[in-house]
């Protein structure tokens, strides 16, 4: 099996972490509403809504150094594996874990992949929705890893976390962000109830992801 | 000048302490825990010392100091602005412009004192243009709504605030090289009348300006506020052109347009069902507010000062 061996951050890692996290701060003034969940460095799958490229950039700058140290975005392998340019970007410089969802060989199962980097005791960023929403609908429906993912480990807590406007700051199709101001909102952490089922569990966990939004009207 | 701005700081240094004192010794004395009022009052006077410091380095720096500082101060009420009003995809390329073209173009004409275009830029092509630039692109959708607020966001937090920098271009006989006094002078009459105003409203208040629009605007808050910063502008007359009863007229005028200011970005905030514009500055909420007096005061101090002190 791919056994992803992960360090705390390289300084390479740690120049672009601090940096990406002042660009993100310039361009969206980005903060964190904890509501329902605190600051912890305890091994957490932070869960979001994804429009942007920019989305792991600004729920990571929410959190302390020394989580970001420890907290890896998952990303498309078909993607950021591509060529040695992206798997550089994406792996040596922002940490990411890549997997791919058309996967063949067994060891590219991405629930595999993504238990190993829990086992290692570290953190996760999700993005649920499986890919970036182009839609006019606010959250599409959640792919099962969530849901694998908490089976396998139970005892890593599932944060919900809305990312307040991107979709405004960088509309699909556009490369240059406009700034507007960002927020995060961390809620209550979700767990899979005795005997839930796949699918009620992650249409309850859409549920409590999309109640987070603090102004739904504002959404375009 | 020298002179004037040690006067000045330690004015300033001497007023931020004894606040700083004063509400150490409320708060020692208040039940614990601490009244929501108490905690906001530390925090305000907190990010006054902030913000006090800012301007007082920023000053150091002169002409460069002052235009880049307000450049920023139009780049974050532009930011909490625009937030706030309906934005569609389409809009994409006119809200770039604002921040890429439209700031930095407008700052440079203050830089350059090209006094026939700054005035004309942002009121004449801007919104000229951005509305074409939103007609070509094809979507009709609330379309007035976003032109006019795209405009009023531009007018508010670029167009006004520029104004403060734009003093330091006038040309006012027998007080040449001493412009970037007049910056202070607003400045500080401009906000010392929003901090009278509140310790007024918070001692006194009892009758409700404007229910509607501001609950915390009183009658008395405003009168006392506008008289007394009128008597601060006197007393501050040594580092302007004015006389102190001119001084005194100036203030008076320049506050009264703050106090609309502040009624205005009021009742925008109420209307999107927002109680600040941001988060930017502890205890005071977003750079909006606590530049919404300062936005209606700037132009009309400015073109005062052209039209009656420069030749």
């Amino acid at each position: 099996m791919n056994k992803l061996s992960l360090k705390t951050f390289t300084l390479l890692q740690t120049v672009t972490s601090v940096g990406l996290s002042a660009l993100a701060w310039m361009v969206t003034g980005v903060r964190p509403i904890w509501n329902g969940s605190l600051p912890s460095d305890r091994q957490r799958i932070y869960f979001a809504n994804h429009t942007s490229h920019g989305d792991f950039i600004l729920l990571s700058a929410c959190l302390s150094e020394k989580e970001r140290a420890i907290t890896h975005a998952v990303a498309a392998g078909e993607y950021w594996g591509k060529s040695r340019l992206r798997r550089f970007i994406a792996q040596d410089m922002l940490s990411s874990v890549l997997i791919n969802r058309q996967w063949t060989k067994p060891e590219e199962n991405p629930i595999e992949i993504m238990l190993s980097v829990l086992d290692q005791g570290h953190s996760l960023i999700l993005f649920p929705e499986g890919t970036r929403n182009m839609t006019e609908e606010p959250l599409l429906a959640f792919r099962s890893g969530l849901y694998n993912l908490s089976m396998a480990r139970p005892e890593v807590e599932l944060i919900p976390c809305w990312i307040e406007n991107m979709s405004r700051v960088l509309p699909k199709g556009q490369f240059l962000p406009v700034p507007l101001l960002c927020r995060v909102v961390f809620g209550a952490p979700v767990a899979v109830g005795p005997g839930e089922e796949r699918r009620a569990f992650l249409e309850r966990a859409h549920a409590t992801l999309l109640a987070l939004n603090p102004r739904p009207e504002r959404d375009d | 000048m020298r002179h004037e701005i040690s006067i000045l700081i330690i004015g300033l240094l001497a007023v931020l302490t004894t606040a700083s004192v004063v509400a150490a010794i409320l708060s020692a004395r208040a039940p614990k825990p601490l009244s929501s009022t108490l905690v906001n009052l530390t925090q305000r006077i907190n990010a006054w010392w902030v913000m006090v410091a800012l301007m007082t380095v920023a000053f150091f720096f002169g002409r460069y100091g002052m235009t880049i500082l307000f450049a920023l101060i139009s780049f974050a009420a532009l930011r909490e602005f625009v937030t706030l009003t309906h934005t569609r995809r389409s809009d994409h390329w006119v809200l770039l412009g604002m921040f890429g073209i439209i700031i930095p173009f407008q700052y440079w004409l203050v830089w350059t004192a090209w006094y026939g275009l700054f005035v004309i830029f942002i009121p004449v092509y801007c919104f000229l243009l951005m509305p074409a630039i939103t007609a070509l692109h094809g979507d009709t959708e609330r379309f007035l709504e976003r032109i006019a607020a795209q405009q009023w966001a531009v007018m508010i937090s670029v167009y006004c605030v520029s104004h403060v920098p734009a003093l330091l271009t006038l040309n006012v006989p027998g007080f040449e090289g001493r412009t970037l006094l007049l910056i202070a002078f607003l400045i500080i009459v401009v906000q010392g009348s929003d901090v009278l105003q509140y310790i007024f409203g918070k001692l006194f208040g009892k009758h409700r300006f404007s229910p509607n629009v501001s609950p915390s605007k009183t009658w008395e808050g405003l009168i006392g506020g506008l008289v007394s910063a009128s008597l601060l502008g006197a007393l501050l007359s040594f580092v302007t052109p004015f006389s102190p009863l001119q001084a005194a007229a100036v203030a008076f005028v320049a506050c009264s347009m703050g106090f609309l200011g502040g009624l205005v970005a009021s009742a925008i905030k109420r209307d999107q069902g927002v109680k600040d514009w941001g988060h930017l500055i502890e205890g005071h909420g977003g750079m909006m507010d606590r530049t919404d007096s300062l936005v209606f005061a700037a132009p009309v101090f400015f073109h005062i000062v052209r039209y009656f002190w420069t030749v």
